[in-house]
């Protein structure tokens, strides 16, 4: 398939077709395809090894060994190097988050220059992660795990992009801090922000997303709205051998 | 005349002065080689031959242009950063998916071939440059004689020292340096141009080097080997200090010279490999360097 189950009445922000991408010799991506239209959160599910943190460091032109289509706002972004995408608006907070040990806080929070006008400003972020605001001066990596993901998250909302890729944001991290990261993402929805979420905590998962698409073995193999997820809660079992 | 350890006082502070001298452009050097190898992860052998360029093309732009020493200190970094602009966009950028050694033997190669240019044009014997008016003479400091222009020169290396530190400890530039030292891959994810950073950078660590070479003029005389003989002891220093440490390469650079001064006064044999028997101590104990961090 080319273009998965387009949505009825909009046209997609990002569009995800015949993707195909290499580690090295190793063929990790076998044609994955999905769309996300604006304002949505989608998220990609599936076992560890599917292909999931791939897909999106394909997207943000991180393996550059890819073929296919990346289309963002109709934009044709494969041949493109990692900076122009990002520069096109879309944003990735890596599954290992990336936080610079040589770099402050602050200097981590305020690296990534803007891409477009209209960033969420500072203090908006220190009003949803209060712990960042009090360690400014503190090594990047002397961070909690969990204030860790904070930050990269943070630092990434003030570019002014509004596609978001997160990458198991949640992982190892303790109920509570999922929960605000959980509230997180339903107010950067509630902002316009468009998001691709790679999770492995599944009942996250249906908490915050619109729509599931389930990766299996470097391609979509279902879609599934978050509204018909009872009706599918054994298939989906099955999908992720859970 | 006072003594102090049975040393005439002058005689000591005279080492002290030349250590100091000798580490300010150890210091200017290595941090040249630090700055280069953190973000490229190169070493830069031709760093030497670059230093010598820098003193060449100050004699160049007074004798055939009658461009002064002051229009040189600013003018040559930038001429001689160019061309490690261009060599870093035309040769190294192609190696850097290669293992590192290509980088040392494309250095070391192009250090070899412009050396021997400038030795095949200018000989080996040295060319003349004169102290500036305003630096000629010294200041009767009543236990020494210092000389104006070698006070200068001390100046002038801790202020570039300092200066490149700020602009890359503590500035926004700088932190994008910092970070794609860490993870290149990822400051390009978020829109930085790390290609171009990387062309800046060689060229910035190249004009630090050519900045040493202008300053080195007046005081050493300018010939083509003049660099060759220099770089080997700010290896060591480098490699005392630890790779890609930005106050490491300073205080080593400052501090070694000091010790290599005193060695001079108090057993002037040791003073040429003293610096030497640091090094293989220091990589005995700490092999990351005294200030290296371990990877």
């Amino acid at each position: 398939m080319t273009s998965a189950q387009p949505i009825a009445g909009t046209a997609p922000l990002l569009s995800v077709s015949d993707l195909e991408a290499w580690y090295g010799e190793s063929h990790v991506l076998h044609g994955m395809a999905f769309d996300v239209a604006p304002g949505e959160v989608v998220t990609l599910l599936g076992r560890n090894g599917a292909g999931k943190t791939t897909t999106l460091k394909a997207i943000m032109g991180i393996i550059q060994k890819r073929t296919g289509s990346v289309r963002f706002e109709g934009r044709e972004l494969i041949g493109a190097p990692s900076r122009a995408i990002a520069k096109a608006g879309i944003a990735l907070c890596p599954e290992e988050r990336a936080i610079f040990s040589s770099l402050s806080v602050e200097e981590n929070l305020m690296l990534p220059p803007r891409v477009k006008p209209g960033g969420m400003p500072v203090e908006a972020i220190f009003e949803m992660f209060p712990n960042l605001k009090e360690r400014l001066a503190s090594q990047g990596t002397k961070l909690s795990g969990g204030e860790q993901q904070m930050l990269a998250i943070g630092r990434i909302l003030r570019t002014g992009a509004k596609m978001l890729l997160l990458d198991e944001p949640t992982e190892g991290l303790a109920p509570v801090i999922v929960q605000q990261i959980g509230r997180t993402i339903a107010r950067l929805k509630q902002e316009g922000f468009t998001i691709v979420l790679v999770e492995q905590n599944f009942h996250f998962a249906a908490s915050v997303a619109d729509r599931h698409y389930v990766v299996e073995q470097g391609k979509v193999i279902d879609m599934i709205p978050n509204a018909e997820l009872n009706d599918n809660i054994e298939k989906l079992h099955a999908y992720l051998g859970v | 005349m006072f003594e102090i350890f049975g040393i005439p006082a002058a005689a000591l502070f005279g080492q002290l002065l030349l250590g100091l001298i000798n580490g300010s452009f150890y210091a200017l050097l290595s941090l040249g080689l630090a700055v280069i190898f953190g973000l490229l992860n190169i070493i830069n052998f031709t760093h030497g031959a670059q230093y010598m360029m820098g003193a060449f093309v100050a004699w160049m732009l007074l004798t055939y242009l009658g461009v002064d020493y002051w229009w040189a200190l600013i003018l040559v970094p930038v001429i001689v950063g160019a061309t490690g602009i261009v060599v870093e966009r035309l040769m190294i950028s192609r190696l850097y998916h290669l293992d590192h050694l290509y980088g040392l033997l494309l250095t070391f190669g192009l250090a070899l071939i412009i050396q021997g240019l400038f030795r095949n044009q200018y000989g080996v014997s040295g060319l003349p440059y004169s102290i500036p008016d305003a630096l000629q003479g010294g200041t009767n400091l009543g236990f020494m004689f210092l000389p104006n222009y070698r006070a200068w020169v001390v100046v002038a290396s801790v202020v570039v020292c300092f200066g490149t530190w700020f602009l890359i400890e503590k500035t926004r530039l700088g932190a994008y340096l910092r970070a794609a030292t860490e993870n290149p891959k990822m400051v390009g994810a978020f829109g930085i141009n790390v290609p171009r950073l990387i062309t800046l950078t060689y060229g910035f660590g190249v004009g630090l080097a050519a900045l040493a070479g202008v300053l080195a003029a007046p005081i050493y005389s300018v010939n083509p080997n003049m660099g060759a003989d220099l770089i080997i002891v700010v290896f060591a220093v480098v490699v005392i200090g630890g790779m890609g440490s930005i106050m490491g390469a300073i205080l080593t650079g400052f501090g070694l010279g000091i010790v290599e001064g005193l060695t001079r006064v108090f057993y002037a044999e040791a003073s040429a490999v003293v610096i030497f028997v640091i090094m293989a101590l220091v990589l005995l104990i700490k092999p990351a360097g005294l200030f290296g961090r371990v990877a």
